[in-house]
């Protein structure tokens, strides 16, 4: 059973355990890793990324014991406090074959910085399992495009829809262009180009709130640039680079709604995803 | 060997050059935000530089492999740093020049003063360094009554302007050419007060002006790009003409360098002055790479001083993760990538090093306790990891920094409760309850206090969902 498809991946080729079903297909069990934010505000992006796995035929699992990833108290100089959040996510993921997040900015954390942390601690022994929990890590887009090989994932979205690829996708993990290519295989979405896609959106965490004005001004170019596509959405990866652009588009009341990629690829023809108004996007 | 070791080694000493800033960098980054003029030139010439730099950078088949290279030399350098500066000694000493070790900007600027004041000269002209800048070379020298003329023309804007440069490349990037014209009638020597604004009427002012001190200043002092220990071989890289000028025709050549500019041999510039010009100016090649060992007799400066320079980097060498911000060869390119430096213009950062790569530098030369809040001033977006020609981390550089700086308690006590919070499943479900029900209570969020009011200034908080995923997962 444990011998499913052989992935050629950034991280290398792997063999991703999964179980042949009847009509031919891999059925993989997925461990969501939600994420905090998604989990607390966000859950849209996390039930989408459940609807969406599951209507491509895997089951998905949900370990309780998950909370956040530490990435908050690394990067404001706090290692030592994220010590039992990484011991708590690698003792919580350990048992699953494969972890999937619909985030770049968490699989980042768990990819380049959980081993580190324990390293810095000096828990050889928690590094060594935190490395092979990274290693069975997936941000969503890698997993859809590496690891099940699908571009089209059968999702219907009328909208013209603009991307901002955020930058722990882009620059940690290198998702290159899988999440456009998802995009483009959407029926009924227009993509438009986002000019100077590849700049921060100013949100860095507590950057936001420690170098407010200058987060704000990278901010104010970030939404002068989503306004001149014309877009309907400004979609993204990350919940919290989305939580940030669609805090200022709300601010601004642009008429812009920021949204999740999952809930995009989530949503099918009738579906009550696939673009009429809803109660609980970013920034309302 | 017998050595003696005398705790950590120093850090730059506080009351002398340009590595601290008065303000922290949130508040200095106002006035630049505020600055249109700045933020226009700004965002016009990191742009135009990103182009340029991206174009002949495709050029290069190899590229990878150059940075790879650049990298495991400086990785090698840094690690026989003291028997390369040695051996770097030993050759220029060979070559007839004379090699001084200052520990820190005091003892380099009584160095150069004292060489200066022996050759009598009252004035002494300069190639663009960043090393004489970050020791407040200058004013010492003002101070013992030597005139120093800067002569890279944007250098010699910032110091016509009594100002401070905010690029390394490019000091006065934060100048426009209106007020250049104003900068030149106000304070260069005999120019002509129908001067224009037209860059090329501009050219020739500072041109005038600067040949009648080329040809009638005895002494000179530059920085250095490479030492080579090998062969005692210093080299500089400019686009004007102005270093050619400088390290050629006066009578007395003094040179101060850090002292992680030393590279091993003469074959490891066939990679540095490739990767050099690419990433800082975009150029294929720089227009003038001028090299010198020593003295030649006859030919050139007939008395050479190298002035090795420490100022907190052994400090910097002795942290295993920091260290390889002195693996940095100026380029700027951090700087011309970065979504922060762009908007907030070099002054922000206080320091003579501005953007990415001075936010790692400067804290580390001085010790984080002195530019705490350099390392927080980036996203983390990476841009400067990825545009970097020797591959320097510096986003890690930046998280590992953090980890050393001092937090405000309250901040402490937060990010402990968030861990407490965050390993009790009971606990953090119940608080992921609370925080939608303190959102009934402060209308959608705005006006949160202190310091998350830098939030709710300018962008509004999310819609408290319904529910929270485990909540639906737990009843689906």
């Amino acid at each position: 059973m444990v011998a499913g498809p052989v992935v050629a991946t950034a991280l290398g080729t792997i063999l991703v355990p999964a179980r042949a079903g009847t009509d031919g297909w891999w059925r993989m069990r997925v461990a969501l890793f939600v994420t905090c934010l998604a989990d607390t505000l966000f859950p849209r992006a996390a039930v989408a990324t459940v609807r969406l796995l599951e209507r491509l035929g895997h089951e998905v699992v949900f370990p309780e014991g998950q909370s956040c990833c530490g990435q908050m108290h690394v990067n404001t100089g706090y290692p030592d406090q994220a010590v039992p959040l990484v011991r708590r996510h690698v003792r919580t993921f350990a048992p699953y074959d494969v972890v999937v997040a619909p985030s770049g900015s968490c699989v980042g954390s768990v990819r380049h910085q959980h081993a580190m942390v324990a390293r810095r601690a000096g828990d050889e022994r928690l590094a060594a399992r935190a490395e092979d929990v990274a290693g069975r890590t997936w941000e969503l887009s890698e997993f859809l495009v590496d690891v099940l090989g699908v571009t089209d994932v059968g999702a219907y979205y009328p909208r013209r829809v603009t991307y901002h690829p955020t930058c722990h996708s882009l620059r940690m993990l290198r998702v290159g262009d899988r999440p456009v290519r998802l995009l483009r295989a959407v029926r009924g979405l227009e993509l438009v180009e986002l000019p100077q896609a590849e700049q921060c959106c100013g949100f860095g965490g507590t950057f936001a709130v420690k170098n407010a004005d200058t987060s704000t001004a990278m901010l104010a170019d970030k939404m002068r640039h989503v306004l001149a596509t014309g877009a309907d959405v400004c979609a993204a990866g990350d919940a919290s680079c989305l939580m940030h652009i669609g805090g200022g588009l709300s601010r601004l009341r642009a008429g812009v709604r920021t949204v999740h990629l999952a809930e995009i690829l989530a949503a099918t023809e009738g579906s009550e995803t696939s673009g009429q108004r809803r109660r609980t996007e970013v920034g309302g | 060997m017998t050595r003696t070791f005398l705790g950590m080694p120093a850090t730059a000493p506080r009351g002398v050059g340009h590595l601290r800033g008065d303000e922290s960098f949130p508040v200095a980054a106002r006035r630049g935000l505020a600055d249109p003029q700045l933020r226009r030139n700004l965002g016009h010439a990191t742009g135009t530089i990103r182009a340029k730099s991206a174009a002949v950078i495709g050029e290069l088949p190899d590229w990878a492999q150059l940075r790879a290279a650049g990298r495991a030399i400086k990785t090698d350098t840094m690690a026989r740093l003291p028997e390369l500066l040695e051996q770097l000694e030993a050759a220029v000493t060979r070559a007839g020049g004379t090699v001084h070790w200052a520990a820190d900007a005091v003892e380099a600027n009584r160095i150069v003063t004292d060489l200066v004041r022996g050759t009598g000269a009252e004035r002494v002209m300069k190639v663009k360094s960043m090393a004489t800048q970050e020791i407040g070379l200058n004013e010492a020298l003002a101070e013992a009554g030597i005139e120093a003329v800067e002569t890279d023309l944007a250098e010699l804007i910032v110091q016509l302007g009594d100002d401070r440069p905010s690029h390394i490349l490019v000091p006065a990037i934060h100048r426009n050419r209106a007020e250049v014209r104003e900068i030149f009638l106000r304070a260069m020597p005999g120019v002509d007060p129908a001067l224009s604004d037209e860059p090329a009427a501009l050219a020739a002012a500072a041109r005038r002006h600067l040949r009648e001190t080329f040809l009638s200043t005895r002494v000179a002092v530059s920085g250095a790009n490479f030492a080579v220990a090998e062969t005692g071989t210093l080299a500089v890289v400019e686009s004007e003409g102005n270093g050619r000028m400088c390290l050629t025709l006066p009578e007395t050549l003094i040179t101060v360098m850090g002292i992680e500019k030393v590279v091993p041999t003469w074959r490891d510039l066939e990679v540095f002055l490739q990767l050099l010009p690419r990433a800082s100016t975009g150029e294929r090649m720089n227009p003038y790479t001028s090299m010198w060992t020593g003295i030649t007799p006859g030919d050139g400066p007939q008395v050479f001083h190298l002035v090795l320079l420490d100022n907190g980097r052994s400090a910097v060498l002795a942290d295993p993760v920091g260290r390889a911000a002195l693996h940095c060869i100026r380029c700027s390119a951090c700087l011309n990538v970065c979504p922060v430096y762009e908007r907030a213009g070099g002054h922000a950062y206080g320091s003579v090093y501005p953007g990415p790569i001075g936010a790692v530098l400067s804290p580390q030369l001085t010790g984080v306790a002195d530019n705490a809040s350099l390392p927080y001033a980036s996203s983390l977006c990476g841009a400067c990891y990825d545009a970097c020609p020797v591959m320097i981390d510096i986003p890690s550089i930046l998280v590992h920094l953090r980890g050393q700086a001092p937090h405000p308690r309250a901040e402490r006590a937060t990010m402990a409760a968030a861990a407490y919070t965050m390993d009790r499943p009971v606990l953090y479900a119940a608080a992921q309850r609370a925080a939608k029900l303190s959102r009934l209570a402060g209308r959608r969020g705005r006006g949160l206090p202190p310091p998350l009011s830098g939030w709710t200034a300018s962008r509004d908080l999310p819609q408290p969902p319904p529910e929270s995923f485990r909540q639906w997962w737990a009843s689906r």
